[in-house]
């Protein structure tokens, strides 16, 4: 039976996206007072797990870092199918950025046990960096396959991937256990089931804490984070109309060079 | 102390109940409010989605979750559609009357079949006397050789076309007094539905006449036991039948205040939103201390009705508070929008059909007065 591992971020909610606000110092979200939700590729790695399960049984463990309230989090992902959930939690995590997270997940991973997969989302949609993935991979010294879209063989310990690249994919051959992070394209991530929910009432969820993993507090939250935001500026995509007057021959003329000064043609 | 806070469970329970009635409820609105149809789709979507088993137990195939759960499933599929609401809630009246008075056959012959949806259930009491006078009915029942025959008519019934399994209330025919009420299955001889009303709102939520002539029905479908059908019907429609009107309410005004909120934030007059007019503030304002209101009301019934104990009386004043506060909001929604308020593009037109249809079902407000009034001076 397959060990899995998927790691899932607690995000601000998409649909409050407008009601943001970025902490002005730390240029990060505060997520002490927002809805959160399961980062929406995160959704797609779970689902590929379960997906796994099913068709040849697998013991799915989710790894979420987050205040206490991503324990809702966790609970949800054990109502999709998970069979456990980890939910790291500690004031020292806060403000980890890329490479604190994935020290702390690979920590955690090390700590929980032999793993055959590692499922990651591509990237999280507050931070987008894409770059947990290959460092959990990294930090636990295991291959890693980023922007997966199918799995084409999954039997045995030696898979292959198709992975999104430019404008086409490329079919990657991978020996477990690895680390695989995914696009939209994998699956079509299935609805909370009121059954699921229920049967979650029995399933465990661990709260761990910096102390519980065992490592240096120089190596997690803001303290073991080697990057971080210089500035934030909003981006405004304006939308520009111009309705193309004269003969056929003349608004194709005028389209083909305004294409062509888009840099598209 | 009294703790006001959802359950985790019951968090996702409601994350869960609205994707649903986002993602497979919605896309059949347009069709049911074209065409007074397309019940048929939405029951599917809801059998799917696990919806009929949510207050059966789980030694009958369902999932035991209780009616806080169902209160809460109720009010999101009522945000999106107020007419799947309607025939939801009504289904769940059927099952109750099992769940509550079923022999141990009847619960196993019928829970596990209402659970996945495989067979629909509902109640039948209201007649073209009327519904809150069940000792004025006029639907008899004789017996005869150990069976019963049934002959009359009622009216109003939701789900009248669609349930396999109707529970109705019927007096005996040579005693004014006994009260009995039975299971009717669809197919008998002499039982079938009749007129399909047109409702003023809930378009799509089959309303309607059903009609038996001389049907016989087994003594192993009468439920509840001889005698004791008032009993049957009054819980049904006092604690469930109400509970689901309160549902129903609660989800049309949040779908009235969300409407307000995002026209009110969108249409520019004066060179602002009219959000920042104390006249459409205020009427947000009141719709939701209308709604948090009603919620405290309904959601207090139902942690009561979960808990075993008799729920009626809260459940009578929820169900007036809220289904006209329903009322209020969808006229207030309607008043926001202007001249938009007219135009059937805009749901809010619907909501406030909608609204009209909340009063009268599972007993009107005047009638939900009497029984609060009878509860204060007892």
């Amino acid at each position: 039976m397959l060990n899995i591992v998927v790691c899932v971020k607690p995000v601000p909610d998409p649909s409050i996206a407008d009601k943001l606000k970025i902490d002005p110092i730390t240029k990060s979200l505060p997520r002490l007072d927002i809805p959160l939700v399961i980062n929406p590729l995160d959704s797609h790695a779970l689902e590929a797990a379960i997906q796994l399960k099913k068709e040849y049984g697998a013991y799915i463990t989710v790894l979420c870092m987050g205040p206490p309230s991503a324990g809702n989090i966790v609970r949800e992902c054990l109502a999709l199918g998970a069979d456990k959930g980890i939910l790291l939690t500690d004031p020292a995590f806060a403000g980890a950025d890329a490479f604190a997270t994935a020290y702390t997940l690979a920590k955690t991973i090390e700590k929980n046990g032999p793993v055959d997969v590692v499922f990651c989302g591509m990237a999280s949609s507050d931070g987008a960096t894409e770059w947990v993935g290959p460092e959990i991979a990294t930090f636990l010294n295991l291959p890693v396959v980023t922007m997966v879209r199918e799995i084409v063989k999954d039997q045995g310990d030696e898979w292959i991937v198709k992975a999104d690249y430019e404008h086409g994919y490329r079919k990657v051959k991978l020996k477990l256990p690895a680390v695989i992070t995914v696009t939209r394209n994998i699956n079509q991530p299935k609805s909370l089931s009121f059954s699921g929910i229920l049967k979650a009432r029995g399933k465990e969820i661990t709260e761990w804490n910096r102390e519980k993993l065992g490592i240096p507090a120089e190596r997690v939250g803001l303290r073991g984070s080697p990057t971080y935001v210089t500035e934030i500026t909003h981006l405004e995509s304006r939308r520009k109309v111009e309705i193309l007057e004269g003969s056929l021959r003349e608004k194709i003329e005028r389209l083909v060079q305004i294409l062509s000064d888009a840099g598209v043609a | 102390m009294i703790d006001f806070t959802f359950t985790e469970e019951q968090e996702l329970f409601r994350k869960a109940a609205r994707e649903f009635a986002e993602t497979k409820i919605a896309p059949h609105v347009p069709t049911m409010e074209a065409t007074n149809r397309g019940w048929d789709e939405v029951v599917k979507e809801l059998a799917e989605a696990e919806m009929f088993a949510v207050t059966i137990p789980e030694e009958y195939g369902g999932l035991g979750m209780g009616y806080v759960a169902r209160l809460i499933a109720l009010e999101e599929i009522a945000r999106v559609s107020v007419a799947t609401a309607m025939m939801y809630q009504v289904f769940g009246l059927g099952i109750e009357a099992f769940i509550k008075f079923g022999t141990e056959e009847q619960k196993k012959k019928f829970l596990p079949k209402f659970a996945s949806g495989e067979r629909l259930a509902t109640v039948a009491v209201t007649e073209p006397s009327g519904g809150s006078d069940p000792k004025g009915i006029r639907t008899t029942y004789k017996k005869v050789n150990g069976v019963y025959v049934l002959n009359g008519r009622k009216c109003f019934i939701t789900n009248s076309h669609i349930a396999d399994a109707q529970v109705v209330l019927a007096v005996d025919e040579d005693n004014p007094d006994a009260f009995t009420t039975f299971i009717v299955e669809k197919g008998v001889e002499g039982f079938k539905p009749t007129h399909e009303e047109h409702k003023v709102g809930m378009r799509g939520c089959n309303t309607g006449e059903i009609e038996m002539k001389n049907v016989t029905v087994a003594a192993e479908n009468v439920i509840g036991g001889e005698g004791k059908g008032l009993k049957v019907a009054m819980a049904a429609i006092g604690d469930v039948g109400r509970g689901g009107m309160v549902g129903c309410a609660l989800g049309l005004q949040q779908a009235c205040l969300d409407a307000s909120i995002k026209f009110s934030n969108e249409r520019i007059l004066y060179g602002k939103p009219i959000s920042n007019l104390q006249a459409i503030q205020f009427k947000i304002a009141e719709m939701k201390i209308d709604l948090e209101a009603g919620r405290l009301l309904g959601y207090r019934a139902a942690a009561m009705q979960d808990k075993g104990e008799r729920s009626s009386n809260e459940f009578a004043v929820a169900k007036y508070y809220t289904t006209e506060a329903a009322q209020k909001a969808a006229k207030m929604a309607v008043d926001i929008h202007g001249g938009y308020g007219c135009m059937e593009e805009f749901p809010v037109t619907r909501y406030l059909r909608d609204s009209f249809v909340l009063g009268p079902s599972a007993g009107t407000s005047d009638i939900m007065m009497v029984i609060i009034s009878r509860w204060a001076l007892s």
